[in-house]
């Protein structure tokens, strides 16, 4: 749909504000894996009440907006378990191991002209695109 | 202060994902399937959201976060096996079910089942990862 890119830019910019936001007001890189990784392993439980406060906007902020606007919001995410499942696993590990995920290495990592954001955006996308490309077009599972 | 900055930092993140169509993993999908039938909007969403953060960027320099300490240090250029190795993985996960952290946190009240089980294998993943780090004790010194 032609609308699609105009929504894209304008959530984009919103999803930059937040950033921008939380960056000027905390003095943090706004990184979806690191605020729930650290509260995951403990490594940021210092500041686990901003980490989770910052969880239950992004949780709910969404539900509030389908509800008043009364729109229509749908995943479209595969009905297969073992897919989600390994999905999860592989993207909880990695986003872990790499420290950052489309938010931190991406959004943050790239606007800051970081070398290691930049790297593994690059390294995540390609990834992607030949994941997708073996286990749609080749495999037929997804 | 700084809960109730987080919370709107994180409530505005989850309205952009929304409205820009990232909790839909078929256009995250979609944007990775450059051999198929290619969606554009996750450019646009990626161009969008970096164009703020790097003027937030160019402020920080030599001030001071308003309700914090100082702002992050540069990162280190340094490239190790675990940003490789878990980028990949990232990545790979990321094109199996067309959710990233972010998105797939944003849609749990509206994902059904499906998005409940893949954030809990997520976090199952992420609680794993400091074992499975210790595991590997020669390579964990490239670190």
């Amino acid at each position: 749909m032609q609308t699609d890119w105009i929504l894209g830019l304008a959530g984009g910019v919103a999803i930059g504000l937040a950033a921008s936001f939380y960056l000027i007001t905390n003095g943090k890189v706004m990184g979806a894996s690191g605020i729930i990784g650290g509260l995951i392993d403990k490594s940021g439980w210092s500041t686990a009440r901003d980490r989770i406060v910052f969880l239950a906007g992004l949780l709910s902020a969404p539900m509030i907006c389908i509800t008043a606007l009364d729109i229509s919001a749908e995943t479209k995410v595969t009905t297969n378990t073992i897919v989600l499942i390994v999905a999860g696993l592989m993207v909880g590990i990695g986003t872990r191991l790499a420290n950052g995920c489309t938010s931190g290495h991406g959004v943050c990592g790239i606007s800051r002209l970081s070398l290691r954001g930049i790297f593994s955006t690059f390294l995540y996308i390609i990834a992607g695109i030949l994941t997708v490309l073996i286990f749609r077009h080749i495999w037929g599972v997804i | 202060m700084r809960a109730l900055t987080s919370f709107i930092s994180g409530s505005l993140f989850g309205i952009g994902l929304l409205f820009s169509g990232m909790t839909d993993t078929s256009k995250v999908q979609g944007w990775l399937d450059l051999f198929g039938n290619w969606d554009p909007t996750l450019a646009f969403v990626m161009g969008g959201a970096i164009v703020p953060m790097f003027f937030a960027w160019r402020y920080s320099k030599g001030r001071k976060p308003i309700f914090g300490d100082k702002f992050p240090d540069p990162q280190s250029s340094n490239i190790n096996p675990d940003l490789i190795i878990g980028s990949v993985l990232f990545g790979m996960g990321w094109g199996l079910a067309g959710l990233c952290p972010g998105p797939a946190l944003a849609s749990l009240g509206f994902g059904g089942s499906q998005g409940l089980v893949f954030v809990l294998a997520m976090l199952c993943g992420m609680g794993a990862t400091p074992t499975i780090k210790s595991l590997f004790p020669s390579y964990k010194s490239a670190i």
